[in-house]
């Protein structure tokens, strides 16, 4: 018990050394924050057109911060909903995932033998196989439901995740403790979740971290595509796509919803990369 | 050698099938066929085009003719351009993804590669973060943001280069899609190489090298270049694969007519048939691509060379 | 084995040497005030734990310190200061005038390139040699290093070799220019009891064929026994005695040299209880006590002891310990 909470004290100190993760950590709850609380607080929805007001460009000053859409919505709230939207679809996606992976990976590394080579063999074949055409196919075919989409995407990564962790778990298997629990009679589902899970748990969170700027710039992609969320709803990538109709005499319409996107993708890389310098120190 | 390269051969083979199976799913998933829409036919006419293309036997006998197509390399009839295959869009869309993927490839190896290594020899110094937030960018910013503003700035602004469209042999048309597909690659590779340069560099063998007494020029190509581009390779096999399909943002940006607005436009309008061939062919090119990368890695690591 | 050359100066010479790294927590020396000589060729047994500080005495030697270490003091060799010169200055150097030889052969050597390039490349580079010849050459090093069949070895890659012949070909590889120095870190560590009897042997053997002065680094006080003229005992980054070899066996002065020495089982004598070791561990370079590095572990420590470093003090001829005891204690 106690080693494992100096390895956290450790991994924490290391991680508060290293300022960009500090940074992008601070700058994502931030950006949580505004996006949970100023489209409560703004006058304007992100879905009412306002006729009055088309297209204005931003006057950072006053209402209409950063300026209103073809249908004269607010520029600030419409992006703020679209980062709600693509953090949600993010960390929910990669919440599928990481569960997905963590269970097939300890499972497999923890049983082993036949159960393990079929369960990686599967692991090998899917790896080949093209996600992205098919997840395409599918929205196309079932319609753009959020929860479709996110549970799309979420299949799609959690490969990754089950390899490293079917390692990490034959790593772990053949140490004491296991061995100490098995003989007091631990059945093999209790000595997954309550044995192995728990000593995941660094492994998951960087994989995580890592899988959510992915989810986020696919969706964005297939919003860009016309298959994500569907009006009003928006996403960043949808906010991009359409800013990117309009770039040439409206950039900011673009611009705004990219640097939004941009900085979300870049914070959680930085994030991830300083969490795995953390947990798992080697030389930059 | 010649086992190993059977055993992967034949291991290919559930894979693929896996993914035609999908395939094959998908298409039958769609309700109604493919000569539904349009106009109304007479039932013999009806009759005899369910009978050439097999539609009218029962699902297992008809994916059974699927594999088959599929083993003779016949991708089947597009569903939206009537009296054309498959495979003959393929053939017209891959001169051009050869041409701007290619090039990008080989823009994004040289320059990541350099940037990479640039950044590790100078380790820690201002100009590694700055190279290296630039990487991060590169990865971070996606594709579909970056190529409308170069666009914006290089074609609509500037005019120094046309916004689009293709013009086969025009190098004008070549630049700004090829430059704008390799940024993400060369991205990705700068820090791939600037990684396994680092971990090289730390070596004990470079430490020998360098008591040897031998220079850093020598160094570094002769003792150090080879182990850290072996991680580059390893990326490159699926990188070519996506390559030669397209990049589906690029083209349409751009508006390239190549394989991969061919899918797009096919999934918009429910062309099926042309999806999944193409997906199919995107999945046998991976297959393809990781073999031939480990063909390389038996050429370039003895170590892998003397395995049984 | 005793033809040491008292009265010629020393071919490299170190004064005051320390080696400094930065850390989070403030600068670490892990080399101190380190006085060396060594003259043609002697063979000088450096011995000291893990952590004394030993290997990074002989990479300060050719400049292959880890970046961010900071050298003072002195390292001369044929007139020319070290400390400060410039990669091409060494460069002429390694490999040719002084050449190392590492622990672990199997990750020294570079596992894409074969041997015979590895050895080659110093000769085509110091000797102006062209491929052929080099390689001709190096089919004679591995030959001297007894290593059979040499033609076939050179186009082979370190996998292929067992353990015993990669530290062979590292040693041709050294000597391929004839250096007068050669510095060996810890050169049988990593193999076998066997091979390690064989590659001293070769060492010794070839020593006396061409007169190199050695370095050799090791833990283990047996292995310079035979082998050594002089040995310098080396504790947390200082060397705390330096005497000819039968003097440091016969007369010791310095207690962590006696507990060096008595944590060897002896064949002559019968088992002991337990087996002799010294109470307490290496210390952290980063946090060293004010006084002698040993004195928490010493037997025979006192209040001067805690107090200051003791520096070394002669007590015979080419005798020098760094402890306050008196000689006769």
């Amino acid at each position: 018990m106690s080693l494992r909470h100096g390895l956290w004290q450790d991994a924490w100190r290391r991680l508060r050394r290293n300022r960009a993760a500090l940074a992008s950590g601070v700058l994502l709850i931030a950006i949580l924050c505004a996006a949970l609380l100023l489209p409560l607080l703004s006058p304007y929805s992100y879905y009412a057109p306002d006729w009055d007001h088309l297209i204005e460009p931003p006057a950072f000053r006053g209402w209409h911060f950063l300026g209103t859409d073809a249908l004269g919505r607010d520029l600030l709230v419409r992006t703020l909903w679209g980062c709600r939207i693509s953090l949600l679809v993010g960390i929910a996606a990669s919440l599928v995932t990481v569960t997905i992976g963590v269970l097939w990976g300890t499972i497999a590394g923890y049983v082993g033998g036949r159960v393990d080579a079929l369960m990686m063999r599967s692991v090998d074949v899917l790896y080949s196989v093209p996600f992205i055409p098919f997840v395409i196919v599918l929205t196309v075919l079932f319609g753009r439901d959020l929860l479709l989409i996110f549970i799309a995407i979420g299949a799609v990564s959690w490969l990754d995740i089950a390899r490293i962790v079917r390692g990490q778990t034959l790593a772990l298997r053949n140490r004491e403790f296991i061995e100490a629990a098995r003989v007091a009679g631990v059945g093999t589902p209790a000595m997954i979740l309550r044995h192995l899970v728990p000593n995941l748990i660094g492994i998951v969170i960087i994989y995580a971290t890592l899988t959510i700027p992915t989810v986020i710039l696919f969706e964005a992609f297939l919003s860009f595509l016309g298959l994500g969320v569907q009006s009003p709803m928006t996403s960043l990538g949808s906010l991009v796509a359409e800013g990117a109709g309009r770039m040439q005499s409206y950039p900011h319409l673009l611009l705004v919803p990219a640097v939004f996107l941009a900085a979300i993708v870049y914070a959680f890389n930085y994030l991830g990369d300083g969490l795995r310098d953390a947990l798992d120190p080697r030389d930059r | 050698m010649r086992r190993y390269l059977l055993r992967r051969l034949l291991g290919a083979i559930p894979t693929l099938l896996v993914i035609a199976t999908l395939a094959f799913a998908m298409l039958h998933a769609v309700p109604g066929g493919p000569f539904d829409a349009a106009r109304p036919m007479e039932p013999e006419i009806r009759k005899a085009i369910l009978a050439k293309y097999h539609l009218d036997e029962p699902v297992w006998q008809q994916y059974l003719h699927y594999l088959g197509d599929l083993a003779r390399g016949n991708l089947g009839p597009s569903f939206q351009y009537r009296g054309t295959s498959v495979n003959e869009l393929i053939a017209q869309g891959l001169p051009v993804d050869l041409a701007v993927g290619g090039t990008a490839l080989l823009l994004a190896l040289l320059a990541g590669t350099s940037i990479g290594l640039y950044a590790a020899l100078h380790r820690n110094s201002r100009r590694d973060w700055l190279l290296m937030g630039l990487a991060v960018a590169g990865i971070s910013i996606p594709l579909f943001v970056i190529a409308p503003v170069l666009v914006l700035v290089f074609a609509l602004k500037l005019h120094w280069l046309p916004p689009g469209d293709w013009v086969a042999g025009s190098l004008a048309h070549l630049v700004l899609p090829a430059v704008a597909l390799a940024l993400p690659y060369t991205a990705y590779i700068a820090r791939l190489t600037r990684g396994s340069a680092l971990e090289v560099l730390g070596s004990a063998y470079i430490r020998t090298a360098r008591a040897k007494g031998l220079p850093l020029r020598v160094v570094m190509l002769r003792h150090a270049l080879r182990p850290t581009l072996l991680p580059v390779v390893s990326f490159l096999g699926p990188a070519i694969a996506g390559v030669i399909t397209g990049s589906i943002v690029i083209e349409t940006v751009f508006a390239l007519p190549g394989i991969g607005r061919y899918f797009t436009l096919g999934a918009l309008n429910r062309d099926y048939t042309l999806v999944m061939g193409i997906t199919i062919l995107y999945g046998a090119l991976i297959i393809a691509c990781n073999l031939l990368v480990d063909l390389a890695y038996a050429l370039l690591d003895p170590r892998v060379r003397h395995e049984p | 084995m005793s033809n040491t050359a008292t009265d010629t100066a020393p071919l490299l010479e170190t004064r005051a040497l320390r080696v400094t790294y930065g850390t989070p927590a403030g600068p670490v020396s892990v080399v101190r005030e380190v006085d060396l000589a060594i003259r043609r060729s002697e063979f000088l047994g450096i011995v000291g734990e893990s952590g004394s500080g030993k290997s990074q005495l002989l990479l300060a030697l050719l400049g292959l310190s880890a970046p961010g270490a900071r050298l003072t003091g002195s390292i001369r060799y044929a007139g020319t200061e070290l400390i400060g010169a410039g990669d091409a200055a060494l460069n002429r150097i390694r490999g040719d005038r002084i050449a190392m030889i590492f622990q672990d052969p199997m990750t020294a050597l570079n596992p894409y390139l074969s041997v015979g390039v590895q050895i080659s490349e110093v000769l085509e580079l110091h000797r102006g040699l062209a491929r052929a010849a080099a390689l001709r050459r190096a089919a004679e090093l591995l030959d001297a290093v007894q290593i059979s069949d040499a033609r076939r070895r050179l186009a082979q890659y370190p996998h292929e070799l067992s353990g015993g012949m990669r530290q062979r070909v590292m040693i041709a590889m050294a000597l391929a220019c004839e250096p007068e120095i050669l510095l060996a870190d810890e050169p049988t560590t990593a193999l076998d009891v066997t091979v390690q009897a064989q590659i001293l042997a070769l060492l010794r053997e070839l020593r006396a064929r061409t007169g190199t002065a050695v370095v050799l680094v090791t833990h283990d006080l047996g292995i310079v026994a035979e082998l050594a003229d002089r040995i310098a005992v080396m504790y947390a980054g200082r060397f705390v005695e330096e005497a000819p070899a039968e003097t440091l066996f016969a007369a010791s002065h310095h207690p962590y040299t006696e507990a060096l020495k008595r944590s060897i089982p002896r064949i002559d004598a019968p088992l002991p209880e337990r087996m002799a070791s010294i109470p307490g561990n290496p210390p952290n370079p980063a946090e060293l006590p004010p006084g002698c590095a040993f004195a928490p572990r010493c037997g025979f420590s006192e209040a001067r002891c805690l107090g200051a470093v003791p520096l070394l003090r002669a007590l015979g001829p080419q005798h020098r310990s760094a402890c306050w005891r008196d000689a006769h204690e």
